[in-house]
């Protein structure tokens, strides 16, 4: 079947703001759909709230609108794009929900656009659990006992049926929001009520716990001829329990025979065929271990997380397949560009093994339930090939940066043999650590095995892994046994650390090729890893292809997480293309499998290998580049500037020595000093007796904060000594290596500039002012562009300051700079010599592509002949609106009030032509419904603040109640509001008695909390739990005063998005 | 202890004993499929070969007794990157290693698998040995054997000497030529129904019209298929008998030789799980499993014979054929799958609905 030429236009909805569950993955898989649109000459219009995106880049479609996703905008879009076709499939379940939505109301077919890929009957019968277990019946495909019900009675009844434990798992959510496993009826009340109101149609799906099964999954693709194949077919190394998402993965299967694999492949190929769908889709699977018994746990008819993954690790590029179906094209149309002579229809031959390790954000939140279960809590994942699972298990623990070189965790050392049985017992982030612990111990297989219910196969190959780590602790070491340690993954570092030994003989690294057909064909694609083998094909293809183009060799971000997300991964791709558009051979490195930077056309070659100094110094050894780009791949590319100059490998930009000037507290202040610009007062200090007496010398409140951090990773405002010790407590547990900054807090308007250099001339795209006042993280700010109060005065001195640092750092590239105005004075927050998080959000608003001008300045140009001027750049007659969002509802016990420690996964944009329509559009594509009081609902705002905010408290109370707000506070605060005035209702604390403020939650007539609290984080305080509660009952939540007061004056506005104009950011 | 793989142009890989010592001399082969080690192993078609498994880790989920495809191992021996020394599996009996021992297959680990797949790609198959007994003395001498090797006879070596029923007294009767036959296809034909006569690859047409079958089974086998002049004037005779006539790998092989084709070998042969064949007639594209080093070239098969019914969808070689002269179809892939996709089994079903038919049941 061809392509069908009746389709012209299409349209591709995004996914939106990143968030727990839906992330990096759908910008590659939407970036590669819209490239396989265009390269048919088929006009692609997108739609995704979230700028930070390369899909919503000019050169990827042709009309962009970063505008809220829901459907009321897309249908806009439509009447005024008027594309002919949909391509819902691509842009994770937002895209699919949205398309389904337009599709059964029958709007779709009034505007005579056709959805391609996927009918709504078909993701019905995939997602709808009633239908979805019909289908299997109708199959013959066993599912596990189950029942779909509506109320929580009908939930417990069902219980009782089956028999506990039971899982909860919420219709039509992603990543398995608001599910879990329950042990017994107090648990399903809890869970089940929460599952029931989170799911859109108020229906859960109660199934018999089946824990301790394997859970195998398989990515399958069918066209619109019937053909079907599998891609990838994978284990997880956690049995059923775990979601998929937060569990370790492993590709191809490896403890399923032919007769189990075969018997799950042709399941997975009779579910796609008979839900008829034409693209890909994910099977997953729960295996009896001791039969061949098994059941269907889920099947996800679009392409997902595990496509993104399934995609990397075998070389199969779904998305841009499924793309091509969707237009028309069968499989055995499609040409296999891996080997440019076969063709799409075949499945995938590995001849190496692919771990998956999923990155959580634990290491930010402390206090977070770190228990594993059916809600995903992941930001993000690595990849890692190896030719062994051990080597591949190696690289991925390498690449999570944890700081851990191998499976050992410090902190479990002093743990007797009994607590890290009890530890077994945790299903829990750390569990493989755990496990690595009771190995290395001696503790038996059959222990763990009963305990944890992993395969015996993956604890004897870390047996393996421990065995050695042992022998090597005992200071063993041999030319055979050092091979050895080489090609199960151990690094130098590490061998001469355990074996207090010098390498007994000098190894390189060698690359094998990811050629989809292990090596049957001789492919094109110059995606590598690394092996201690001895023939280098990389070594072999650089021979083959000879160029005289200067080769750069740039590094990604690794895995997304707070504080480091998919911003830089725009980066690193603007980055390469521009080094290629200016005649440059470009290398990429990187382990994040959800990137467009790791597809394997991004870079002339991709090496998916760990990011740390020796696996890259082995790269190096191969590529022999000219020089090095750090600057664009977030903090995990800059950490590795002092290995790379070690190595003697030029560094373009700005060079390692300002690097390390802007983050060495002592050279800093001397360089400030220098260029006469001021900055908050402020020590170093390493233990916590200096940090008491710094605080107290500086004056209360201060800020905390370890030296080289990004995301303000372990950042505090400390109010009193109580906090210091607090914090120095748990920052010291871990290994100091450099040392903690105490600086006076300043309040006032926070400001953010990011500039391009060239080593004299400088130039701003843009200022950013935040909403929030400085204390907040600038990643959890809402930041606005123009800025809407500085004066002319103090924007001339941002940027006279601006320059003034940039040209004595030298920078040469990108720098971002954080300032704070207080009484009228501008002081410098941080510098930050490399691109920032808001760099692709600047670029799209401005029109500046600042990535490529950086770029072009790293390769010697000057600002000066590139067009766009120097100094600040003129503002555009738009304003464009960050905003943060954050995926509180997937962790517990996270505490939700904003600080100076980033906490937010991802942001959307609005754009409008003045800022009130920005900041509408913003809030509402950030989730805020912008509820009003309606005249017959009695609805309330509930207001509980520190003393700190009550004065300005004051008016925005006043402003709710003006709205038609009943306002409630708690003690403190209403006494506050009553001496000003303002009436008010006072509810009782959450540790009175009832009815106390939960019970005013759970009333369903709160619309707003706002919440500030001088402490915050601990799980125990009534202030965390009153927020924590307003996330689990979907009550927007502020924590700001300034948050309050921009979404007040939303508010009071009274216009709706439909008020608001669209606009095309291509045409800006 | 250590072991040996030197090729046939000289190259030499170290690696570590694997199941037998000593030396063995065979067609060094590689397979690409992922899954399916015991099923390969024990399929008698890789007579005289020595195996490579392009996937590093083997042996993963150890030894069964349910999933071997004949009574023993066929090949001469056996190449993998690393075996498996504690397997996990239900129904795992026994290690890699401990089979092999007990086959008495020499064999060899700790071989960079991938590189040998790739001298195997641009070289074509080659000859090869495994040994624990390398010497530079004896280098020159073992060289010159393994050039001097070939496979000759195979069919005549793994086919079974006497005749065995499977699935008796069941519906359909069929006459299973034995030229070195997966177990698999027995198991495809009992659970449809048929009642099975395993004979050997050399029985006549006599032989066969004398049982009263309903349908004549071509199994698959080892070598180049031209050798087997023998079979393929017997299989002129069979063809005349006017019974359904279905025909797998070497069985298509020998049928389309018999038709008046002509079959020539493949640089490196068709050997995995994860090949593309077009359906010519139903403009489908299947996976299937296969394992050839020799091919029928379609365009030599006389027209008024019949006409290619399948190709490779990446090499366009011939995959299967429908004759018009006869009553009789064959593929060159394996539809009885073990190891590999079963997307392709539904060709047993034709098989019995040309038997329902010539027993005039619809």
């Amino acid at each position: 079947m061809p392509k069908d030429t009746s389709i012209k236009k299409v349209l591709v909805i995004g996914s939106g703001p990143i968030i727990i569950g839906q992330a990096a993955e759908f910008d590659y898989s939407g970036t590669q759909a819209c490239r396989a649109l265009k390269s048919e000459g088929i006009e692609v219009v997108l739609i995704n709230s979230n700028p930070a995106t390369i899909m919503t880049d000019p050169e990827i479609a042709d009309r962009v609108y970063v505008e809220p996703l829901n459907v009321e905008v897309v249908k806009r879009v439509i009447e005024i794009e008027k594309p002919d076709s949909i391509l819902p499939n691509l842009g994770g379940q937002t895209g699919l929900n949205l398309a389904m939505e337009l599709a059964r109301s029958g709007y779709l077919e009034e505007s005579g656009v056709r959805l391609l890929g996927a009918k709504p009957d078909t993701i019905d019968r995939a997602e709808d659990r009633q239908l979805f277990k019909d289908t299997m019946e109708k199959l013959g495909q066993p599912c596990i006992p189950s029942k779909v019900v509506e109320t929580l009675e009908d939930a417990l009844a069902f219980a009782a049926e089956i028999d506990y434990p039971v899982i909860v798992r919420p219709a039509f959510t992603m990543g398995g929001t608001g599910g879990g496993i329950c042990a017994n009826e107090e648990e399903l009340r809890e869970i089940g009520t929460n599952g029931l109101r989170l799911s859109p149609i108020h229906q859960v799906l109660i199934e018999k716990c089946i824990a301790g099964w394997k859970e195998i999954e398989y990515e399958v693709m069918r066209d619109g001829k019937g053909n079907v194949i599998t891609v990838c077919n994978m284990e997880n190394f956690d049995p059923v329990g775990v979601h998929t998402g937060d569990s370790i993965v492993v590709a191809p299967s490896q403890t399923l025979s032919d007769h189990e694999y075969q018997m799950l492949r042709t399941a997975a190929l009779d579910i796609i065929t008979e839900l008829g769908i034409e693209g890909g889709c994910n099977c997953q699977f729960a295996l009896k271990p001791d039969s061949f018994e098994y059941a269907v746990i889920e099947v996800n008819p679009r392409v997902s997380r595990s496509s993104a993954l399934a995609s990397k690790a075998t070389g199969y590029p779904i998305a841009k397949v499924a793309a091509k179906i969707a237009i028309g094209y069968s499989l055995d149309e499609i040409i296999n560009e891996v080997t440019g002579e076969t063709c799409a229809c075949f499945e995938p031959a590995l001849d190496y093994v692919v771990v998956k390790y999923p990155k959580w954000p634990f290491d930010k939140f402390v206090y977070a339930k770190k228990d594993l279960g059916t809600q995903m809590m992941a930001t993000g994942e690595v990849m890692a090939i190896g030719t062994s699972f051990e080597a591949a298990m190696m690289k991925a623990v390498s690449s999570i940066e944890l700081g851990l070189e191998t499976l050992t965790l410090p902190t479990l050392a002093e743990d007797s043999d009994e607590t890290i049985i009890e530890k077994l017992h945790n299903c829990d982030s750390e569990r493989a650590f755990v496990v690595y612990e009771a190995l290395k111990r001696g503790i038996s297989w059959e222990v763990i095995h009963d305990i944890t219910k992993i395969d015996r196969w993956f604890l004897a190959k870390m047996q393996h892994l421990a065995d050695m780590e042992n022998a090597m602790a005992k200071g063993e070491l041999t030319e055979e046994s050092y091979r050895a340690a080489k090609q199960y993954g151990f690094m130098d570092k590490t061998i001469t650390r355990l074996t207090g030994k010098e390498i007994p003989v000098e190894l390189h690294a060698s690359y094998k090729m990811v050629d989809t057909c292990a090596a049957e064909f001789a492919a094109k694609t110059p995606y590598f890893y690394s092996s201690f083998d001895e023939e280098n094909e990389a070594e072999e293809f650089i021979r083959q292809h000879p160029t005289d183009r200067k080769k750069v060799m740039v590094f990604g971000s690794g895995p997304i997480r707070i504080g480091q997300g998919i911003e830089f991964d725009y980066c690193s791709v603007h980055c390469v293309w521009t080094l290629k558009e200016n005649g440059c051979e470009t290398i990429l490195v990187n382990n994040n499998p959800e990137t467009v930077s790791t597809d394997f056309d991004t870079g002339d070659r991709l090496y998916f290998d760990p990011l740390n100094p020796e696996s890259v110094a082995h790269i190096i050894h191969t590529e022999k580049p000219w020089a090095c780009v750090v600057q664009f791949g977030g903090q995990t590319a800059i950490k590795l500037t002092k290995a790379l100059e070690k190595m003697g490998v030029k560094i373009l930009g700005t060079s390692a020595d300002a690097i390390d000037e802007a983050e060495d507290r002592e050279r800093f202040d001397a360089l400030l000093e220098r260029c006469g610009i001021p900055r908050p007062a402020g020590e170093t200090i390493f233990t916590c007796e200096e940090a008491l007496a710094a605080a107290a010398r500086l004056g209360y409140p201060v800020l905390l904060r370890p030296s080289y951090v990004l995301g303000g990773q372990n950042m505090i405002i400390a109010y009193n000594e109580a906090d210091v010790v607090e914090y120095m407590g748990i920052i010291t547990s871990h290994e100091l290596e450099n040392p903690v900054l105490v600086d006076k807090y300043l309040t006032g308007v926070e400001c953010e500039v990011d500039a391009i250099c060239d080593g004299e001339e400088f130039l701003i795209p843009g200022i950013m002012e935040h909403i929030e006042r400085a204390g907040i993280h600038s990643g959890d700010s809402i930041s606005v562009y123009p800025p809407q109060t500085l004066a002319q005065k103090i924007k001339g001195v941002l940027v006279d300051y601006t320059g003034r640092l940039a040209k004595a750092l030298k920078v040469v590239g990108l720098v971002n700079i954080q300032y704070v105005v207080h009484d009228g004075k501008v002081y410098v927050i941080e510098v930050n010599p490399r691109s920032s998080r808001t760099v692709p959000y600047i670029s799209k608003v401005t029109g500046v592509p600042v990535v490529e001008l950086a770029v072009r300045c790293l390769l010697g140009e000057k600002l000066s002949q590139m067009g766009y001027g120097t100094g600040l750049y003129p503002t555009g007659d738009i304003c464009a609106v960050k905003v943060p969002v954050f995926s509180f509802e997937k962790l517990h016990n996270v505490d939700t009030q904003l600080g100076p420690e980033m906490k937010s996964t991802g942001e959307v944009l609005g754009i409008g032509r003045n800022f009130e329509d920005a900041m509408l559009k913003g809030l509402i594509a950030a989730g805020y419904q912008m509820r009003r009081p309606e005249p017959e609902q009695d609805k309330c705002v509930l207001l509980t603040v520190k003393d700190a905010d009550k004065e300005e408290l004051t008016e925005i109370a006043y402003q709710f109640k003006q709205l038609g707000y009943k306002l409630y506070a708690t003690s403190g605060t209403a006494n506050w509001l009553a001496k000003n005035m303002i009436a008010c209702n006072e509810v009782r604390k959450i540790s009175e008695e009832a009815p106390n403020i939960l019970n005013l939650l759970e009333s369903g007539r709160v619309d707003y909390v706002l919440s500030t609290s001088s402490k915050g984080r601990l799980p125990s305080l009534d202030s965390v739990k009153l927020r924590r509660k307003a996330v689990e009952l979907s009550i927007p939540c502020l924590t700001a005063i300034d948050t309050a007061n921009v979404l007040l004056k939303c508010l009071q506005s009274g216009r709706t998005i439909q008020d608001v104009d669209l606009i095309d950011i291509s045409t800006l | 202890m250590k072991a040996y793989l030197l090729l046939a142009d000289g190259t030499l890989f170290e690696g570590k004993s694997l199941g037998a010592q000593g030396t063995t001399i065979g067609e060094v082969v590689f397979s690409t499929g992922m899954v399916g080690f015991e099923e390969t192993l024990t399929d008698p078609s890789y007579y005289g070969q020595i195996i490579t498994q392009t996937y590093p880790l083997i042996g993963n989920y150890g030894m069964n007794s349910e999933d071997k495809e004949s009574k023993k191992i066929w090949a001469k021996g056996y190449i993998v990157r690393e075996s498996c020394q504690y397997p996990s599996n239900f129904r795992c009996e026994e290690t890699l290693d401990a089979f092999l021992k007990k086959e008495n297959i020499v064999g060899i680990e700790g071989v960079d698998t991938r590189r040998l797949t790739r001298i195997l790609r641009s070289h074509g198959v080659m000859n090869g040995a495994v040994t624990t007994e390398y010497s530079e003395e004896n280098r020159e001498a073992l060289l010159e054997q393994i050039r001097a090797y070939s496979i000759v006879d195979a069919v005549k070596a793994v086919t079974c000497t006497e005749s065995s029923v499977s699935g008796e007294g069941n519906k359909y009767k069929v006459a299973l030529l034995d030229f070195g036959c997966k177990n698999n296809i027995v198991r495809c034909l009992v659970k449809r129904d048929c009642e099975v006569t395993v004979l050997p690859g050399f029985a006549t047409a006599e032989q066969i019209s004398a049982l009263g079958v309903d349908g004549v089974m071509l199994s698959n086998g080892p070598g180049d298929p031209a050798e087997n002049t023998e079979i393929i004037e017997n299989l002129k005779s069979i063809m005349a008998l006017g019974l359904p006539v279905f025909g797998i790998c070497l069985g298509h092989q020998l049928s389309a030789l018999a038709a008046g084709a002509k079959t020539g070998k493949l640089k490196f042969g068709h050997r995995g799980a994860n090949q593309p064949v077009t359906d010519l007639l139903h403009d489908r594209t299947l996976i299937t499993s296969q394992n050839h080093g020799y091919a029928v070239l379609g365009e030599t098969l006389p027209a008024e014979m019949g006409a290619v019914s399948h190709v490779n969808a990446n090499d366009k070689t011939c995959e299967g054929v429908r004759y018009t002269a006869w009553n009789c179809f064959t593929v060159q892939f394996h539809p009885e799958a073990s190891g590999g996709p079963k997307d392709a089994e539904y060709l047993f079903d034709e098989f019995i609905s040309r038997m329902a038919a010539k027993k005039g049941e619809c």
